[in-house]
């Protein structure tokens, strides 16, 4: 794309073909002979990872939506069918899922690195404006596609998010109902997502192509931010950009790879993996994490039709960067005031992500406020001040230049950048120790788990005793419809042989037909029949227990969590604690009290339990010491019952746990090896070049 | 002057690249595979394709029923003696796919021919009871089979396949 290429193929054949058709060239031009400066940092590696994030997508994308169905009653069963019966359907939909937030995390990078060196500035005003559209897709792709699970975030989000359309005078009501099809987020609504969501990721693969093209045309910045001018300043795209890029991709494949297989859920919310239900709202609406600071400008607007213009714009405003920015200076690195500016920036941005993952009260209001002007104030005074105000240093007269000053030394410590950090670090743990002022309720104790941490496995006897107190007492009230009898006698379960689930699953009756006569009958059950529920239909649930309809108890402990707060939910990442649920599930199971405290007043119905939250739940105390027999000499009481059917039911929400960390195991050894080849390899095709 | 130097060993740095180059051909052949496989039918599908029984009683003579096995239409024809006959008569070796009747049947159940009712040919479903040898036939390319589900005229290949079953009792057969 940067011109004729001089690339001849030697073939007779690939000649024939170049004469009429010059692809060859063009790719050579583009990516091998394809000159790049020679100062590029890894920053500049995000570009490639960003490629490799939309392949990703787009493949394992195509792949779900072969076992999906985009219907409001069956969506959220197809994920859930797919996570636990289609080959290796839990590492793709884990690929999927994480690799939505990966790929927004790349392109935060991109993008800030854009904004410090200048990438937006004459003549590649096109190449960034491009890349603003590209980001808006993404958004609204990755917006839809979180719709699809057909979870209550789901349903929620799309609710809210649809909703922001109605702030527009006049037509708001008509455009929203458009945009459902229908009065409410229903069915249509869903059709429509998952049509638009698998076409735009196509529409981003085009208007990348575009990117690509208006980079190869302007050329690459660079670190110094002075253009290319002789061959000395540059080097061939392949094979040293190459290199750097594909070392760039192995590191990020690691990053990646943690969340893939050891912390599938550390990003999501676990409300998700309760089913839509247009009848209840979850307590904390919060979307995915990468629309928070977004979310956080919504909210500190007091005003409906403010609010969305000021979300929207806090994004468009992105497009004017190249004109709101008009100093001659790209690079940062020569700017001393745009840098500590740009980074208390990026703190800003970081802190109207966290405080958007906040309730909206309090302190919490009057900061969001406080950022959102500054987050504006960055564009609109600060930026356009700075480009009259500011004596940029000197900048080096080649990017050779640049090389040659660097290998000298080392340049000092950014203190800028320590003191953003701090500011950032304190606003965090300030926030944080507010959030824990308001939490009156007792955090469930963590328990020892087999299953945590990365060589995590069930406890074979406690799945059995599990199954056994499930079966006596959690199933006279509460189903466990995802659970297929088969399940019983697979690998990573409670390592029943078939025979046994077989006789297991014949000891129920399950409802069948018609038979020929038309008729419904009953049979003893097959290991592929799945855990019968005890009510027909919510309904029956609802009237058979006083109000409240007994939760089914398939993902039971992926959806229940708690507030882990700061700093802890950070610490969480680097020792995987993925176990809130199962801490969660335990901890009400023992967290009866026949005594409310005093002041405490007790709905009619309801019982006191001291981690449920509010306190008055409607299911009286399930366990009591002795009720279930174990025949392997565990100890019959409530701690232990607790503890053995949260493992089962720990295992019933995810079947595939001890394959998914086996498969982490491998995978993790494969990429360390293949980074550290790949830094080596880079080394020495990099010793040429200096 | 690295350049000097990397060319003085060129075997290890060669190795370096040659070693990267086939972990990351693993690599790549590994990450296809699963998703080659997630193809396959899933879990619950296999669970779904157990065997299943099948009472033979409300069959008459000179009925038959279809019935679905693994997403397949399975024929069960009571036969008649004259149908059994016709299957019995004609020489083996005259058969484009030959195959005798006894090796098609139960022994002692003659009367039932079990049979996956898709034709050999594309995967059309063979229409009962037509066709010039009272068997089977073939509206899609025109293929006929014979009382015993063989082929006998048109551009099918092979006689309609036997499913694996087994009588349970006199009266009932369990296929898969
Ligand atoms: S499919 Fe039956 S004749 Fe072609």
């Amino acid at each position: 794309m940067s011109g004729p290429s001089d690339f001849q193929p030697t073939n007779p054949a690939l000649k024939w073909i170049e004469r009429r058709l010059p692809i060859m060239g063009l790719m050579h031009s583009s990516f091998v002979a394809y000159p790049t400066p020679r100062n590029l940092n890894y920053w500049w590696t995000f570009g490639a990872i960003l490629s490799m994030m939309l392949g990703v997508q787009i493949l394992t994308g195509v792949i779900l939506a072969m076992h999906y169905t985009p219907h409001a009653d069956l969506a959220f069963k197809s994920v859930e069918l797919i996570v636990r019966d289609v080959n290796y359907g839990w590492l793709l939909r884990n690929i999927h899922a994480s690799g939505a937030s990966m790929f927004f995390f790349a392109v935060y990078i991109h993008m800030f690195r854009g904004l410090y060196y200048g990438s937006y500035k004459e003549p590649r005003e096109v190449l960034w404006i491009l890349g603003v559209i590209i980001y808006l897709l993404m958004m609204a792709t990755g917006f839809m596609g979180y719709v699809l699970p057909w979870g209550q975030m789901s349903f929620w989000g799309a609710t809210v998010i649809t909703n922001l359309f109605s702030a527009v005078p006049y037509f708001g009501e008509s455009i929203v109902t458009l945009l459902w099809g229908g009065y409410a987020v229903g069915n249509p609504t869903l059709n429509r997502f998952f049509s638009l969501h698998y076409l735009l990721p196509f529409v981003i693969a085009g208007v990348v192509v575009l990117h690509i093209w208006a980079l190869h045309v302007a050329g690459q910045n660079n670190p110094a931010g002075v253009e290319a001018k002789t061959e000395k300043d540059t080097v061939p795209f392949t094979p040293y950009a190459t290199i750097k890029d594909m070392f760039g991709v192995s590191c990020f494949l690691l990053f990646f790879a943690w969340f893939i297989f050891y912390m599938p859920n550390y990003l999501g919310d676990a409300d998700n993996y309760i089913p839509a239900n247009p009848g209840v709202t979850p307590a904390h609406i919060v979307p995915e994490w990468y629309y928070l600071p977004f979310y956080a400008i919504l909210r500190s607007i007091p005003n409906k039709l403010a609010g969305v213009v000021a979300m929207f714009g806090a994004i468009i405003i992105l497009a004017f960067l190249p004109w709101l920015d008009s100093a001659k200076t790209r690079s940062s690195k020569y700017r001393p005031l745009a840098k500590q500016f740009f980074w208390m920036f990026v703190v800003v941005c970081i802190g109207l992500g966290y405080l958007g993952a906040q309730p909206p009260e309090g302190i919490y209001v009057i900061v969001g406020r406080i950022l959102t002007v500054c987050y504006f104030a960055y564009f609109l005074i600060l930026l356009p001040l700075l480009s009259r105000i500011e004596k940029p240093r000197p900048v080096p007269n080649s990017i050779a230049d640049d090389v040659l000053a660097k290998t000298g030394g080392k340049a000092a410590p950014m203190v800028s950048t320590v003191i953003a950090l701090m500011v950032a670090g304190g606003l965090l743990v300030g926030g944080a120790q507010n959030a824990r002022a308001e939490d009156h309720g007792d955090k469930p104790p963590g328990q020892k788990w087999s299953f945590s941490g990365p060589f995590g496995k069930f406890d074979r006897g406690a799945l059995q005793r599990g199954l056994k107190v499930y079966k006596e007492v959690c199933s006279s009230c509460h189903g466990l419809s995802y659970v297929a009898f088969r399940n019983l006698a697979e690998a990573g379960g409670p390592g029943y042989s078939v025979a046994q689930a077989q006789a297991f699953a014949s000891d129920y009756k399950i409802k069948d037909g018609p038979n020929d006569q038309g008729e419904m009958f009953e049979r003893p059950g097959r290991p592929a029949d799945y855990f019968p529920s005890p009510f027909p239909n919510e309904q029956a649930a609802r009237a058979a227990n006083g109000g409240a309809a007994p939760p089914d108890l398939s993902l039971i402990a992926k959806a229940r969590s708690y507030k882990r707060g700061f700093p802890m939910f950070l610490i969480d990442f680097f020792t995987q604690y993925q176990e809130q649920g199962p801490d969660y599930v335990a901890a009400v199971l023992q967290g009866y009290e026949d005594m409310p405290p005093a002041g405490f007043t007790l709905p009619e119905g309801s019982h006191y339990n001291k981690y449920f939250p509010g306190h008055a739940i409607k299911m009286p105390k399930p366990l009591n010491d002795g009720q279930v027999t174990y025949d392997d000499g565990s100890p019959a009481t409530v701690a232990q019952y607790a503890k053995d059917v949260t493992t089962f039911l720990m295992w019933a929400a995810e079947p595939h746990m001890e394959a998914r960390k086996a498969l982490g195991m491998q995978v993790f050894v494969f990429l360390i090896l293949l980074t550290v080849l790949l830094y080596f390899t880079k080394k020495k095709v990099w010793a040429n070049a200096h | 002057m690295t350049t000097a130097s990397s060319a003085d060993h060129p075997t290890r740095r060669d190795f370096l690249f040659v070693a990267t180059g086939a972990v990351a051909a693993v690599g790549a052949a590994a990450t296809v595979w699963p998703l080659v496989s997630q193809m396959n039918p899933d879990a619950s599908t296999i669970a779904a394709g157990a065997p299943i029984e099948v009472d033979l009683t409300p069959i008459a003579e000179g009925q038959d029923i279809k019935v679905f096995w693994r997403g397949k239409p399975i024929y069960i024809s009571h036969r008649t003696k004259k149908q059994i006959e016709e299957a019995r008569k004609v020489p083996v070796s005259s058969l484009p796919d030959p195959q005798s009747d006894e090796q098609r049947v139960k022994s002692g159940h003659d009367q039932w021919l079990v049979v996956v009712g898709i034709c050999t040919h594309l995967g059309c479903i063979p229409i009962a009871h037509e066709g010039a040898y009272d068997g089977f036939f073939c509206p899609c390319h025109g293929s006929v089979y014979d009382t015993s589900g063989r082929i006998r005229q048109g551009p099918a290949p092979a006689n309609l396949a036997v499913p694996p079953y087994s009588f349970v009792s006199d009266t009932k057969i369990q296929i898969g």
